[in-house]
């Protein structure tokens, strides 16, 4: 009796298990063989122009804007995790920033990009630019980048602090020298996660890094990211071949980029047992 | 034989909660001190105390004096820092930091400012000979800590200890998680130490204690009830308290 009732159970996990890897497969499947045979040379050529929708200069963008971001949301992101789980344990300011955070991390991206219109494009006169793109995704990232850093430090045995401290060490060389580096594998699956935010993210982005085609030349040129570019594709509605295309490259830019945490991530597991 | 370390009328109070109860030991350089008593009796907290590793701890409170070769170890001019390198510290689950075998022993030595790379080598070198564990990994010093078994990662926790170059070493329980074989080659090394530094134990293994300490503390309640010869403590105890424990735990 209790054996038929488990192998019922049983298939129906399988099944919906099937099912989800059908779903997911098919999907990756149908961008790739839409997108693939579209690719060709032209569409890596360096200038854009209405006759050939190059997809380099939004590449360059992408890559430009991952950067920035990052490197305006990593060290804020990892400085509030260190100062949250190392100085300041509990108390006021501590309930504040993490229900602060929480309550970003919610947010849809839509939001962040009217704020970052208004406050980076308008009120600070960065205007449609690559910096106020990036002020944005970092805004938009950070909570998750802190989130995921305070919990690799929370995670690291009381055991590491505790040696460090007990050879003579100072807390700055404890946290620096060995909290920091122990607790950087988990640090960085959090900066990669925010990658894959900031590569797929278009609605925040049209509103602060705006939509013009070219290549970035300064911090202050506007910058279309591939999502914004493919995006701007679709709805013109006159390129939706190459639109096609940019869905492939993407598609393969986020695989790459789950790869390398994977990767990561077996790399830590590995190492801590 | 000198007294290395001591403590006089020591209180510690977690909160409200006295954990210790007005200790006076007295411990003598190159000596194997175990202290044992049940869980909960504050040996641990004691032993934290001999480093300061309890100021660490919130709301903890210490009362009376602790001596480092005659220096009150709480006074205002005593450098933390300082007596730590002094006085070591292993602790009871092996907790190598997740670096190669090399950087773990380094750590301390490059902390006190060594930065020629010769004489790190030398410091390593020695270091992990000393706790017997040069010739396991002396060919794979680059490679993870993490990749060590736990007897070994526990060795490497006392090598690195070590290297900073302390006189007295605290050990908290630091074979309960091993396997016999492991904990026989960390209690050889312990009696080859002895040569060079003074050892505080804390074990629940009765046996342990009678292998390899010259004196063992018996602690209760946050009191010191007996402190003596390890053979006496063990064959004649003076009170019936420790008797009963020793009795009880021997079978
Ligand atoms: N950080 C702390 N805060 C409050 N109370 C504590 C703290 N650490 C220990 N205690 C309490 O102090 C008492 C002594 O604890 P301690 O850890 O020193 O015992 P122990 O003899 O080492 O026990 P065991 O053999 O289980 O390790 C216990 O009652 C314990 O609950
Ligand atoms: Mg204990």
């Amino acid at each position: 009796m209790k054996n038929w009732k488990s192998k019922i159970i049983g298939g129906g996990l399988r099944v919906s298990a099937f099912v989800v890897l059908l779903i997911l497969a098919s999907i990756i499947l149908y961008v790739l063989v839409l997108g693939i045979p579209q690719l060709k040379p032209t569409l890596f050529q360096w200038k854009y122009n209405s006759e050939n929708v190059s997809m380099m200069p939004a590449i360059i963008n992408t890559l430009l804007m991952i950067a920035l971001s990052l490197t305006i949301a990593i060290p804020l992101g990892i400085g509030a995790a260190i100062f949250l789980t190392q100085y300041k344990k509990e108390g006021a300011v501590v309930k504040v920033i993490r229900m602060t955070s929480e309550t970003l991390s919610g947010i849809p991206s839509i939001v962040y990009g009217l704020f970052g219109n208004i406050f980076f494009s308008t009120y600070c006169g960065l205007g449609y630019s690559l910096v106020s793109g990036a002020l944005t995704m970092a805004i938009m990232i950070l909570p998750l980048i802190m989130r995921t850093s305070e919990e690799a430090f929370l995670a690291l045995s009381k055991g590491l602090e505790e040696s460090s401290l007990a050879l003579g060490a100072g807390k700055l060389r404890t946290i620096s020298k060995v909290l920091l580096p122990s607790a950087m594998p988990g640090i960085i699956s959090g900066i990669i996660l925010g990658m894959g935010r900031v590569l797929g993210e278009s609605a925040a982005l049209i509103y602060t890094a705006g939509t013009a085609t070219g290549m970035a030349e300064s911090l202050l040129s506007p910058a279309r990211t591939l999502s914004v570019h493919m995006y701007a594709l679709t709805s013109e509605g006159l390129h939706m071949e190459e639109a096609r295309a940019v869905a492939a490259v993407l598609m393969v830019l986020v695989l790459i980029v789950n790869f390398i945490s994977n990767r990561l991530g077996k790399m830590v597991g590995g190492k801590n047992e | 034989m000198s007294e290395k370390m001591k403590t006089e009328n020591l209180h510690l109070f977690y909160g409200e909660k006295e954990a210790l109860k007005g200790i006076d030991i007295s411990i003598g350089e190159k000596q194997i001190v175990s202290l044992i008593g049940p869980s909960g009796c504050g040996k641990s907290t004691f032993l934290r105390c001999l480093n300061r590793m309890n100021d660490l701890i919130k709301d903890c409170r210490i009362e009376g004096k602790i001596y480092y070769n005659g220096l009150d170890i709480y006074s205002p001019s005593s450098d933390t820092a300082k007596l730590r390198k002094n006085v070591g510290m292993v602790f009871q689950k092996p907790n190598p930091f997740p670096f190669s075998i090399f950087e773990n022993i380094a750590y301390g030595p490059k902390t006190h400012g060594l930065r020629n790379k010769v004489k790190l080598q030398e410091t390593v070198e020695k270091a992990l000979s000393e706790a017997g564990l040069w010739d396991e990994v002396k060919d794979r010093l680059n490679s993870s800590a993490m990749g060590l078994s736990g007897g070994q990662m526990q060795r490497l926790c006392i090598a690195r200890a070590l290297a900073v170059e302390p006189d007295v070493l605290l050990l908290d329980e630091p074979t309960s998680a091993l396997d016999p074989i492991s904990t026989e080659k960390i209690e050889e090394l312990l009696l080859t130490l002895k040569d060079r530094y003074t050892i505080v134990i804390v074990t629940h293994n009765m046996q342990q204690a009678l292998r390899i300490s010259d004196m063992t503390a018996f602690f209760l309640l946050g009191e010191m009830v007996e402190y003596g010869e390890t053979t006496k403590m063990f064959y004649s105890p003076q009170d019936k308290r420790t008797e009963d424990y020793i009795t009880g735990r021997f079978g």
